[in-house]
């Protein structure tokens, strides 16, 4: 397939969170119809962790889904196909080997840093290393010497599944985003399918995958992942300095919501994504089980939503700062978490 | 969440952009639904953003008033902290800490400046203009 047909094949469709936009879009690209929620739960992509070890702003991690790149490695299995990753220690090397992929028409996830993007709002441009969109053509610039009038600008034709509508890039600034360093530091890392996503059979992948969640949700051996997570910032939310260090406590708080509801989750830090996956999940393997704890979980989505709402008021002095009301309501998610994944683990092996 | 339930509230961190959130459609089911924004998320975000924006506001006037380095200003402009700024350009952060004294930092090499000026995205020229290039 040329270039031209293939940049005008590829059909930009918004999602809420990038890595399973892109894969989502990368599977659909090859053939196989894929919705995100699919991609997400498919790949066992939903967790909790709380990693206070690692420091972001001097915050701790605290994360509501698998670490970046486990959707690309796990759609491999279930879906019966291999991706192709590729790092680069030279930025030009990087730059090169995507043009020569999209050259040969091939649509092309990318791994990059948010703050170097100029087409993102400015209010999201932090140095978040592990965003992921898609690259899926080029304009030549002005001295390749090609006839398709060039007073081209040489820009990346990109679909970033945050956005509502396909973006493009000048080649410097993308660059600099895809080689920015730091912690999760892309090294240009690119990635693309090397053979087509076959149809699997549902009946056996999705159950598998379920209970692959529901092991991380409870029975992970540490204490900081899964439902036992929740409990553990609970606890460091009771210990915040409210009174001491208000501003430090509510930036504590803050971050807390940004990374459920702010960074491309769909809302509820994924929870309803999730329950979106369930519901196709219930259809395609005739359980209707799941579309009942999918009906549940978005119940949970809500009180997540809740909660990321009485800190924000409290952040903005309308409610009184209390730490403590906050760590409550942390607790009685991380109770109804354990009841919700214990049912699907049970609804999982019938 | 319903579909009616979406906030759309005209956050002005999306600068007009709408994103994707998951809610339950009248027969029930879940799909991806435009939204223009949340109260919530619109606080937190503005909470980082103003941060950032109030350390760079205090690095500026310590420049002026002799007691930091133009590298601090920028480093909090760049949204960057110290480990932040240390690991983008490759200097360790006893280092950077060093530099970001006014007289330590005005004795610096070229070779330093231009890397930090990279890490930052600037030109080693700018990197001594305590000024915003908004």
């Amino acid at each position: 397939m040329g270039l031209i047909e293939m940049t005008t094949n590829f059909i930009h469709q918004q999602a809420s969170h990038c890595e399973s936009g892109v894969m989502s879009a990368i599977v659909r690209h090859y053939g196989l119809p894929c919705s995100e929620p699919m991609a997400f739960g498919l790949a066992s992509a939903l967790a909790f962790a709380y990693l206070p070890f690692i420091r972001i702003y001097s915050l701790p991690l605290v994360s509501y889904r698998m670490p970046p790149r486990a959707i690309i490695r796990g759609l491999q299995k279930p879906l019966g196909f291999k991706m192709r990753a590729e790092t680069f220690r030279r930025p030009e090397d990087g730059a090169r080997r995507l043009d020569e992929l999209l050259d040969a028409g091939k649509v092309v996830g990318l791994q990059v840093s948010v703050f170097w993007l100029p087409f993102m709002p400015k209010d999201f441009r932090f140095h978040f290393n592990a965003h992921n969109l898609l690259a899926y053509g080029r304009e030549c610039g002005r001295e390749c010497g090609c006839e398709c009038g060039c007073d081209a600008s040489g820009d990346y034709l990109l679909s970033d599944p945050v956005m509502e509508e396909p973006v493009r890039c000048a080649p410097a600034d993308l660059t600099k985003a895809r080689f920015a360093r730091g912690m999760l530091a892309p090294k240009g890392l690119l990635y693309y399918p090397a053979s087509a996503p076959r149809e699997p059979d549902w009946g056996q992948v999705l159950p598998a995958a379920i209970k692959k969640t529901v092991r991380v949700m409870l029975h992970t051996p540490l204490p900081l992942i899964g439902v036992k997570g929740i409990g553990w910032v609970a606890r460091a939310f009771q210990r915040l300095p409210v009174a001491t260090d208000p501003q430090a406590s509510k930036l504590y708080m803050g971050h807390l919501v940004r990374m459920q509801e702010e960074i491309g989750t769909g809302g509820g830090g994924f929870r309803f994504m999730y329950a979106a996956f369930l519901e196709e999940a219930a259809q395609l393997t005739h359980r209707p089980a799941f579309a009942e704890l999918a009906e549940e979980l978005t119940g949970i989505g809500d009180y997540w939503r809740e909660f990321a709402l009485a800190a924000a008021r409290m952040i903005r002095d309308r409610d009184p700062l209390d730490a403590g009301r906050l760590a409550e309501l942390l607790r009685a998610q991380a109770v109804r978490e354990k009841a919700f994944f214990t049912a699907l683990g049970k609804a999982a092996r019938s | 969440m319903n579909v009616e339930e979406v906030p759309q509230e005209g956050n002005i961190t999306l600068e007009g952009h709408r994103k994707g959130v998951y809610a339950r459609d009248a027969e029930g089911h879940l799909g991806l639904v435009a939204s223009r924004g949340w109260e919530a998320e619109e606080i937190v975000t503005r909470q980082a953003v103003e941060m950032f924006d109030a350390l760079t506001a205090t690095a500026r006037e310590r420049v002026y008033a002799g007691q930091g380095s133009p590298l601090e200003y920028h480093m909090y402009r760049a949204r960057m902290d110290i480990p932040l700024l240390a690991q983008a350009s490759g200097v360790w952060q006893w280092r950077v800490r060093r530099h970001l004294r006014p007289e330590v930092f005005r004795k610096l090499p070229l070779a330093l400046r231009a890397r930090y000026a990279k890490a930052l995205g600037l030109t080693p020229a700018q990197l001594d203009e305590p000024d915003g290039l908004d």
